[in-house]
């Protein structure tokens, strides 16, 4: 010990020499962070460490807000701020002090201030604004030093809204006469770019000059930015190839200066971003991989040196190599040298190895062949990564043959592991595998049993659902799909007579589920047995509520035969009264059932099949019920956004104190309420929470948790039809090459080692049923996992069940399905409560619904159309404005007759109540222009009048072609709507003859396409002439969006030919002017919080400079000029009647400053992108 | 892109912790915490890689690092950085480290954290790698070095400063402070053919 204390002691010295020089105010320093330190190293508990630096907490908040510290003491402050931070204790009182230190302090002191800013501080915190104009001094300054620190910080925290005050500062660095200096200003733009692309997209031209700069620094800087470049889109960049081959054919010739040597190796780092780059230009491209065949094969020939980076370089070449198209002598070169990584003793260099090896083998399995017993000692490693690794090459070799041993040895992994990510991430692929090669029935279930219960309630939510579906759907004969769910009965049962505590939530659920369903395929099972199983889940304890409500509804399929009425009796009397809702609503439907024994079987059938269900999305078996209940007084039933909506209008004060006194941000309230209610019933909001994760997750797949799902949030949950892989399958070729590849396998192996001890036989036999199947013939169709396997489990293809709206019911509901007729029966009085009416999801229609229309009218006609009840017309009064056609177009036709907001920006405010205002008006003068606006209206007439008169009034787009063929030609007009863009398509005949059967299809994935009218035409006369519209939506900000479609029709009979198009729109048609008074500005300016500056140009006129730029910017943008007080001019403008985006300009100078504002991220940017262009082309 | 560099020693004391994407505080000690976890029951005979905790970010990281006598140094990158690249840039600001502290320990990393970071931020530049040359480094750090004797002007009181430190009763400190092997190559691998 003591030598050790010595020789710390003798370190010492050296360690202060260093400090030495800086004089006594350092040394005080050093002590003071030397005593925190010491005292840190006596403690012995993490609490007395957290008293500790309380304390130093304390006494550094002291210090720093002393007058009297000078800026010595400061920085020193500042490191032992940094200590504690980096400990894991806030010291947020220190933040501002490192910025002003970095503001006032000489260099020291600022490297110091910006080194615990950018460690303090991340991109999004307030004070980094204050430390913006400190920057760009820095920036400016002559000293290099403190421009390169300038440089770092930026490139490390910087607000990304700041961007546009500093970066003509650093480009202009991009010809700064320091190499350092020009290196650090590339780093730092590609920075920017990756936080914020739009801002720099017109500096590509000076990258291009930094990938050509005469410093090799420099260029390597560049390619990080390339790099990133060429990964988004390839083919915009492959005209560089030529450039980067010839770089890296100099670096790797020797061409460099020696200073770039590491090891002898020239610039090995720079090389290997060279390889990546090549890999992803050459990808499925012949001509440009041709040009790089001589320099891989040059790298892969110098680079057989012996130091660790050569490997790297090696191992970068050989995936290029395999990337690119492929060339057989260079693949050959490069399967040796996977070969050299895996057989390495280097353990780096075997797991490297074995990632290019999986990496290869799917374009050439036999490479995995050749190493099959290295893999197999892999597989033995005693580094758990390398396993692993093995593990993944093994998944992608699996066929019908190997399989078991694969999952077996994935298995025996998972039984060693407990780290969560490997868990989650093996189960699911044993699960993949097992559902795609299983050789039996039992051999899958016993996989899958192990799968449920090692991933236990981590795992993937769908490899259960679809492990559920499988059973339910079956297989393709109806004696299979018999024998996999006899045989899933038998193995549950026994699993639950052993010791079954430490199960998994998800195993006792799908357990429970199996049971219900399908226990009565076994012939001698006491029911009574399978209950009295049961039963004992539901009072265990840690059995969670979600599980006990699949254990109750499948007790409830159960509830026949003898003792069913105890046991119904027994479980109401349990859980009827339970303080969970589900549990209490499951117990109530068991006692309904059990005593109307008819119910129960016309609910609950046995051998539900999957394809004889239907399902009456519109509920109209209800229809008799509401109007019954709606004439003996009950209130009609309101969607919960709407219900939502009239809380909000009471409470309006208290929600938000500025917005809602506006109509903007009602409309956006609204919006927002309608995918988080609040006022929901207890049942519904129960079911509403299990579908949740599942809709997060944004899978279409079916959802099993819970047991209702037909009931969420917003009502009646539509259900997205899962396109089903009904994979047409032939029958891989692996079999019959089987038996001929084991023993080529085996040949080879045998070969390999010449003296097989017992143990090698053992693993030439594991290699033997691992490798089986594998070979050059069939390599291909073993790879490729996206080929269609030789699936054991082929579900049968599904009809699809077409209903008109894309409102089906949850998959899931193979059991519950008919149920959802008893929940509403139980529901006694659901009308308030319950959502009747399916309401059209937001987050789950598919965004383009043509159809859209025709459901919602639909789902409304069971509310009694006679108009007896003032409550249902005032309903329908207060429909969203949207939501249905007539709304729409007699919404506009009323609005036409004021004039547009847009033709006359200085109208009154349409406040969005206004529907609700003058209800009768509309539907009369609604018929009218409805039929005007008619097909059939010939050429010759004026392109306008060939606008449907409801439009005419508005504002509009020239008329510009869209496509043409020999007989159709397709043209398009944009109506500026105040509430969406009106897109007309002119559909003209231009022979003679009739074309029949014309349908239009649009779509665009930004915005929310809705169609009017006129999509779909039976006839279109010769020369004729027919429009069909549609209202396009944009809820959040794009620059720019694109949307295709095509036109289907019949020029002769039977003929059908398609024509697409495409058109691009900007955010320029999508903003509206909003008329706001300035006070009403100022509390919304507050109350925004993305925002954006920029300088913009300023347009000279002979008026006032502001006056005509913002008149410029007025007209071809349809903004709102609130006010102009002097130097300085607020306008407002919104997307559609959405968010609104306020502006706010000043003169400065030359320029404008222009600083936008608006509630929605990314508007901003938008609005200025098309102002600055406005003002570029004026 | 690296996303995170950390260094602490053999009990999981944080020595540096840099990250390049912004996390919480309380995410930070997290992943340090969990790093040292997944680092410190590694033997020393396998490999320096390891596939990404579920914390920091799912498949496509994963952790490289290397231990020196009492220090590991864990860098988290995402797939577009080279495994092995990342390894000798951790050698290359061993190597750097150790030439600028002249023989460097642990103690210097925790007296000198601002030194370090400097070193590394001349290395690595918001995430990206800026130089991978010693030499390089070194004299940008030089440079800086010069501004502070410059301004420090007159020497001080070293002798009292070694005085000081050697009153200073450092109970648990001294445990394996030097790194003797920290100048260690990587070794050489037999002949690559």
């Amino acid at each position: 010990m003591s030598d050790v204390v010595e020789k710390t002691l003798s370190a010492l010295p050296s360690l202060l020499s260093l400090d030495s020089q800086p004089g006594a105010g350092k040394l005080s320093s050093t002590s003071k962070l030397g005593s925190l330190i010491r005292n840190i190293t006596e403690l012995t508990s993490k609490h007395e460490e957290e008293k500790l630096i309380k304390r130093e907490l304390a006494a550094l908040k002291e210090q720093v807000s002393s007058p009297n510290t000078t800026m010595k003491q400061m920085r020193e402050a500042m490191v032992r701020a940094i200590y504690c931070e980096m400990l894991g204790y806030e010291a947020s009182f220190t933040y501002i002090h490192a910025i002003k230190l970095a503001q006032q302090g000489t260099v020291l002191e600022k490297r110091v201030g910006y080194l615990a800013v950018s460690l303090f501080l991340n991109e999004s915190h307030d004070l980094l604004l204050l430390l913006v104009n400190t920057v760009l001094k820095d920036l400016q300054s002559s000293n290099l030093i403190e421009v390169c620190m300038a440089l770092t910080v930026v490139s490390q925290v910087f607000p990304k809204d700041m961007i546009p005050a500093i970066l003509p500062v650093v480009e202009e660095k991009l010809t700064h006469p320091k190499e350092i200096i020009r290196r650090k200003a590339v780093l730092a733009l590609y920075k920017f770019y990756l936080i914020a692309p739009n801002q720099v997209q017109h500096i590509h031209a000076k990258f291009r000059k930094a990938l050509c700069d005469k410093d090799p620094g420099v260029m390597t800087a560049s390619l990080h930015i390339y790099l990133q470049l060429i990964k988004e889109s390839p083919d915009m960049y492959k005209e560089l190839t030529g450039s980067f081959v010839t770089i890296l054919k100099q670096v790797v010739g020797g061409k460099l200066p020696i200073d770039f040597n590491y090891h002898s190796v020239p610039a090995p780092w720079l090389q290997i971003q060279l390889l990546r780059i090549l890999g992803l230009l050459g990808r499925e491209d012949q001509s440009t991989s041709e040009l790089m065949y001589d320099v891989l094969d040059e790298s892969l020939r110098r680079a057989e040196m012996n130091h660790n980076i050569t490997y790297a370089i090696l191992y970068e070449c050989v995936k290029a190599i395999y990337s690119i198209y492929p060339k057989s002598e260079l693949c050959e070169k490069a399967a040796k040298c996977i070969g050299n990584f895996v057989l390495s003793p280097k353990i780096n260099l075997k797991y490297l190895g074995l990632k290019a090896l999986t990496y290869v083998v799917q374009q050439d399995a036999n490479l995995a062949l050749q190493h099959q017993m290295t893999i197999i000692e892999c597989l033995d490693h005693p580094d758990l990564i390398i396993k692993k690794e093995t593990l993944e090459l093994l998944f992608r070799i699996t066929n019908t043959q190997n399989v078991t041993v694969i999952v077996e040895k994935m298995l025996g992994f998972l039984k060693l592991s407990n780290d969560d990510y490997t868990i989650v991430d093996l189960v699911g692929k044993v699960a993949e595998l097992a559902e795609k090669y299983a050789p039996d029935n039992e051999w899958f279930i016993q996989t899958m049993n192990e799968v449920f219960s090692f991933g236990g309630d981590m795992m993937q939510p769908d490899i259960p659902n679809s492990f559920l579906r499988l059973l339910a759907e079956g297989c393709e004969s109806a004696e299979e799909s018999r024998q996999l769910r006899l045989y899933a009965v038998d193995s549950y049962l026994a699993v639950l007579q052993k010791d079954s505590a430490h199960l998994p939530q998800r195993f006792l659920q799908i357990i429970s589920w199996v049971l219900g369903e399908y226990s009565h395929l076994k012939e001698g099972l006491d029911v009574q047995e399978v209950r009295q199983l049961l039963m004992k889940l539901l009072d265990r304890k840690g059995v969670t509520t979600e599980t006990r409500c699949w254990v109750l509804s499948s007790l409830m399929k159960l509830c026949e035969g003898p003792g069913a009425d105890e046991m119904a009796q027994e479980l109401v009397e349990r859980w009827g009264s339970s303080l969970d809702p589900l549990l209490r609503q499951q117990a109530q439907e068991l006692l309904c059932l059990s005593l109307d024994k008819d119910l129960r079987t016309r609910t609950l059938p046995l051998a539900t099949t999957w394809d004889g269900l239907e399902v009456d999305s519109s509920l109209s078996f209800l229809d008799g019920f509401v109007a019954e209940a709606l004439a003996a007084g009950a209130a009609p039933y309101k969607p919960p956004h709407q219900r939502q909506q009239e809380q909000c209008q009471e409470k309006a004060l208290s929600l938000e104190p500025y917005g809602l006194s506006l109509p903007v941000s009602l409309s956006s309230c609204s919006l927002t309420d309608r995918q988080s209610p609040t006022l929901l019933s207890m049942s519904s909001g129960q079911s509403g929470n299990s579908t949740e994760p599942s809709n997060k997750a944004g899978s279409s797949k079916l959802n099993l948790e819970g047991v209702k799902r037909v009931w969420g949030k917003e009502g009646y949950l539509p259900h997205r039809e899962v396109p089903e892989e009904s994979a047409p399958v032939e029958e891989a070729s692996s079999a019959v090459q089987s038996s001929s590849q084991q023993g080529g396998a085996s040949d080879k192996s045998s070969m390999a080692h010449t003296e097989p001890v017992e143990q090698d036989k053992e693993k030439q036999q594991l290699a033997s049923s691992l490798f089986v199947g594998l070979g050059s013939h069939n390599a291909t169709s073993l790879m490729g996992k996206s080929e269609t396997p030789s699936q054991r489990f082929r579900r049968k293809p599904r009809t699809q069940v077409s209903t008109s709206s894309s409102v089906t019911s949850e998959k899931s509901d193979s059991s519950h399905s008919s149920r959802s007729t008893v929940d509403s029966f139980l529901y006694g009085s659901l009308l308030e409560e319950e959502p009747v009416l399916p309401q059209p999801n937001t987050s789950h229609t598919p965004r383009v619904t043509t159809a859209n229309g025709s459901s919602e009218t639909k789902t409304q006609s069971f509310i009694p159309t006679n108009g007896t009840f003032e409550g249902e017309e005032a309903e329908e009064e207060e429909e969203e404005p949207t939501q249905t056609e007539n709304d729409i177009t007699s919404v506009t036709a009323h609005r036409t007759k004021q004039g547009s907001l847009i033709m006359n920006s200085d109208m009154v405010i349409v406040q969005p109540t206004m529907w609700s205002d003058q209800p009768k008006d509309w539907s009369q003068d609604d018929s009218g222009d409805l039929l005007s606006s008619g097909s059939d209206t010939h050429m010759e007439t004026s392109p306008l009048l060939l606008l449907p008169a409801d439009l005419r009034d508005l504002p509009h787009s020239n008329i510009n072609t869209l496509a043409a063929d020999q007989s159709l030609l397709l043209s398009s007009c944009h109506v500026y709507r105040d509430d969406a863009l009106v897109l007309v398509i002119f559909l003209s005949n231009s022979g003679e003859t009739p074309i029949q059967e014309i349908a239009v299809q649009l779509n665009c994935e930004q915005l929310e396409v809705a169609s009017l009218r006129g999509n779909v035409i039976d006839t279109l006369d010769g020369l004729g002439t027919s429009v069909c519209r549609y209202t396009l939506v944009m809820d959040g900000a794009h620059t720019q969006v694109e949307m295709t479609g095509t036109v289907s029709y019949q020029a002769g009979p039977g003929h059908t030919q398609t024509l697409p198009f495409s058109s691009k729109l900007s955010l320029a048609d999508f903003i509206r002017p909003l008329v706001i008074t300035t006070e009403e500005y100022g509390k919304l300016w507050l109350s925004f919080s993305h925002d954006v500056k920029q300088n913009l140009k300023l347009l000279k006129g002979d008026r006032d400079p502001l006056v005509t730029t913002l008149d410029a910017l007025k007209e071809t943008l349809q903004l709102h000029i609130v006010d102009i007080i002097g130097s300085e001019g607020i306008v407002a403008c919104r997307l559609l009647q959405g968010a609104p985006c306020l502006l706010h300009c000043r003169i400065h100078g030359d320029s404008l400053a222009v600083w936008l504002r608006s509630s929605l991220p990314g508007l901003p940017d938008c609005v200025l992108y098309y102002c600055q262009k406005a003002l570029l082309e004026h | 892109m690296i996303k995170a560099i950390l260094i602490f020693n053999n009990h999981g004391k944080p020595r540096l912790s840099k990250f390049y994407e912004h996390y919480s505080e309380d995410t930070e000690q997290q992943i340090i915490r969990e790093t040292f976890h997944l680092v410190s029951k590694r033997d020393e005979n396998v490999c320096n890689f390891l596939e990404g905790g579920l914390l920091i970010g799912g498949s496509d990281n994963k952790l490289i690092y290397r231990h020196y006598a009492t220090l590991y140094f864990v860098f988290c990158v995402d797939s577009s950085e080279s495994e092995l690249g990342i390894l000798d840039l951790i050698q290359v600001f061993v190597e750097t480290l150790d030439k600028c502290f002249e023989n460097v320990c642990e103690l210097d990393l925790i007296f000198h954290v601002d030194k370090v970071h400097n070193i590394l931020a001349e290395m690595v530049m918001g995430g990206m790698v800026l130089e991978t040359n010693m030499n390089e480094i070194i004299t940008q750090i030089d440079a800086q070095n010069k501004m502070e004797k410059s301004e420090a002007g007159i020497a001080g009181a070293p002798a009292r400063a070694v005085s000081a430190v050697k009153n200073m009763n450092l109970p648990e400190m001294p445990r394996n402070i030097n790194i003797g092997d920290i100048s260690i190559k990587v070794p050489n691998l037999p002949s690559f053919k």
